[in-house]
């Protein structure tokens, strides 16, 4: 494998000619391997064996894509171990949210997968409201349906960009963040803020959709799809793509399952497990999509999957918002809901319900609970554990790139020092998930 | 990373794949009793199984937790891992849980699925405090158990036996002050602000590397004796702290 690659080792030569200028020998395709044209038979192979050597990449490494440090092993350009070392953005979350009310610690899922804010938003107020034992509006619904499909677009067009860095491609980046720019714009437009959206409330939402809202969503939809394919048709047939990808960090169905991989990692090897089908939430099984699998599980594998995941969260997309219905967004509840402003200015009830929801904060009973859905890494989960105050005893994060990434070590090992920035690029890590 | 036993030889789940038993075409579900309800038919066959060891089964909020004797887990996870009727092929999680309550045990906590069958099972050991808390290591049947385990022990102070790299994973190796989700450990940390700047003014630039990583590229040996002797001590103190803390 590390001797196809270069082109001296291919030659036997140094790769510059007797006056010192580089050789420029067209590779052919021979079999499995490329040769250049008129290259003689190699009579042996050099020998090239020497001590091993130790290489540091990151934490400070643009390709690592965040604070991630990798210790790496190589023997001449092949990586032989690899030991990750992570926690240079530990926060200590799980910590503080035992001394936050719920609907506190809302902020904190922003700033965990921070390329996925409002899906952790939705994630979050699903856990926290079968703890609460409360259910949703059919509004507020398809609302949080259109807030998990944008931001896995959003996450998703994020790490098709970086990733085309990473591996050489400069282009769909621009194109691919420009449409992110118009998913932020529309976040904006809805919750005020860009990145740290904190959409949702335990039993609701921060507030509805703002009028002409949806015209804006329309035309993202309608327009998307189009920057997509461009950006997808940039580098799905492309030479130097495909040769960067394919048949990188494979890993078996069998054991992706049993590493815990999730979410397009595990589907790309051909494991179609998905959340939404499988233990579904906010009435994803109404919805007409597919699941894309992979076959290779390899970094070309996961590439497609990933895109056309995208296309599937569009279709999505589109049928929430024909079926969108009226009404209220939040629950009518004045144990968990706060009363409007105007009311709790004016009538004597709302005044107290607002009082002591503040102060106080919402009591769920006692109880524990754990629920998964399909974040744009995997399967994103949040385990609550009550004793019946208005403040978790334990609120977990079950992080799918945390997870993804311990694999690592088993997905870089035998293949070139650069391709680990293109298998680290294809488990699509966010340290803040993964340090929390 | 241990290779899965052929018991977990795994076809691709496609939607056509699933198996017989599995909840049909699953839905949302709607509001759900917060005790009782459908117990997960798992829990059953595991009293039957192990007797004593199930200490007892709750349903809470339609998720069934079964409280597992210490000394029984790792045979009952191997068992609902290799046995074809159960196949729960798929470790979510692994985390721990300490109450408020002080004289309330610390609840070590896995997350198992069985993918195919689409089930969902919770298991817990209840460690007694003031005694070592160490529970087995599962590793040897999920491999994605490795950094699950560490963090448990970066964050707990839970041993769990049978790892075969148990350091910290999130806090660095030479971080003294616990365990940072223990109730007994202060928001703001257990040392003061001075203390805290001081161990990281002091930190020491050359400790990016263990010992073991510099064996690699045999590069320890040719260091400076000084530098030998700072960054070997360092390890050694790192061992030490881990060891006094498991005392403490």
């Amino acid at each position: 494998m590390s001797r196809m690659r270069t082109i001296e080792m291919a030659l036997g030569t140094s790769g510059v000619d007797s006056r010192g200028n580089p050789l420029r020998a067209p590779l052919v395709a021979q079999g499995d391997r490329a040769i250049a044209v008129d290259t003689p038979p190699l009579a042996f192979e050099p020998e090239l064996d020497a001590d091993h050597m130790l290489i540091n990449i990151g934490p400070q490494h643009p390709a690592t894509h965040g604070v991630l440090r990798l210790v790496l092993e190589l023997d001449g350009e092949t990586v032989v171990r690899c030991i990750p070392h992570i926690g240079y953005l530990h926060c200590g979350f799980e910590k503080i949210g035992e001394y936050r009310q719920y609907n506190q610690i809302i902020p904190w899922t922003d700033r965990e997968d921070y390329l996925n804010s409002p899906g952790n938003n939705v994630a979050f107020v699903l856990g926290a409201e079968r703890l609460f034992g409360v259910g949703m509006t059919d509004r507020c619904k398809v609302l949080r349906v259109i807030l998990m499909e944008l931001s896995r677009i959003m996450s998703h067009v994020v790490w098709l960009g970086t990733t085309s860095v990473d591996i050489g491609a400069f282009t769909p980046f621009l194109w691919l963040y420009q449409e992110r720019e118009n998913i932020y714009n529309l976040l904006e437009g809805w919750v005020g803020a860009r990145l740290t959206t904190t959409a949702t409330r335990v039993g609701g939402m921060a507030a509805d959709i703002p009028d002409g809202w949806l015209d804006g969503l329309k035309a993202f939809i309608k327009g998307f799809p189009k920057t997509l394919e461009e950006s997808v048709g940039m580098l799905e047939t492309n030479a130097i793509w495909a040769g960067r990808t394919v048949g990188l960090g494979a890993i078996s169905a069998a054991d992706a399952v049993n590493a815990g991989l999730s979410g397009p990692m595990v589907r790309a090897s051909g494991v179609a497990y998905d959340v939404r089908k499988d233990f579904p939430y906010l009435d994803y099984e109404t919805y007409d999509f597919d699941v894309p699998v992979g076959s290779q599980g390899d970094v070309y594998d996961r590439f497609l999957v990933r895109v056309e995941e995208m296309r599937q969260s569009i279709r999505i997309l589109e049928q929430a918002v024909r079926r969108l219905p009226g009404g209220p967004v939040n629950i009518d509840d004045p144990r968990i809901i706060l009363p409007p402003k105007h009311k709790a200015t004016s009538d004597m009830e709302s005044m107290i319900h607002h009082f002591k929801l503040v102060m106080e904060g919402p009591r769920p009973p006692a109880g524990e609970c754990y629920v998964p859905v399909e974040s744009p890494k995997g399967e994103k989960g949040y385990y609550f554990v009550s004793d019946g105050t208005a403040k978790p005893v334990r609120w977990r994060i079950r992080p799918p790139s945390f997870v993804n990434l311990s694999a690592i070590p088993k997905m870089v090992e035998g293949h070139l020092l650069s391709d680990v920035i293109a298998i680290n690029a294809s488990i699509d890590i966010v340290m803040g998930e993964i340090d929390r | 990373m241990t290779a899965p036993s052929d018991a977990t030889a795994l076809a691709p789940i496609l939607s056509a794949a699933v198996a017989e038993d599995s909840n049909g075409s699953p839905i949302t579900p709607g509001l759900i009793a917060h005790r009782g309800g459908p117990v997960n038919g798992t829990a059953d066959t595991l009293a039957v199984q192990f007797g004593e060891a199930v200490l007892r089964t709750e349903v809470v909020w339609g998720e069934t937790t079964v409280y597992l004797r210490a000394d029984m887990l790792h045979a009952a996870v191997r068992w609902l891992h290799d046995t074809p009727s159960e196949r729960y092929d798929y470790l979510v999680d692994i985390t721990a849980v300490e109450y408020r309550d002080a004289d309330r045990p610390l609840e070590v906590v896995w997350h198992l699925r069985a993918l195919q069958r689409r089930r969902f099972l919770r298991l817990k050991v209840e460690l007694v405090k003031r005694q070592p808390l160490v529970v087995d290591s599962i590793i040897d049947i999920y491999s994605g158990a490795d950094w699950l385990e560490r963090e448990c022990y970066d964050m707990f102070g839970i041993r769990f036996d049978g790892h075969p790299d148990l350091r910290r994973i999130l806090m660095w190796d030479t971080y003294r002050e616990g365990f940072p989700l223990r109730k007994d450990f202060p928001l703001r940390g257990r040392f003061s602000r001075a203390e805290q700047l001081k161990q990281a003014l002091a930190a020491d630039p050359e400790a990016r590397y263990s010992v073991n990583e510099l064996s690699i590229a045999e590069a320890f040996d040719s260091l400076p004796e000084d530098m030998k002797r700072r960054i070997a001590a360092r390890d050694e103190t790192a061992r030490d702290n881990a060891a006094a803390e498991f005392d403490a």
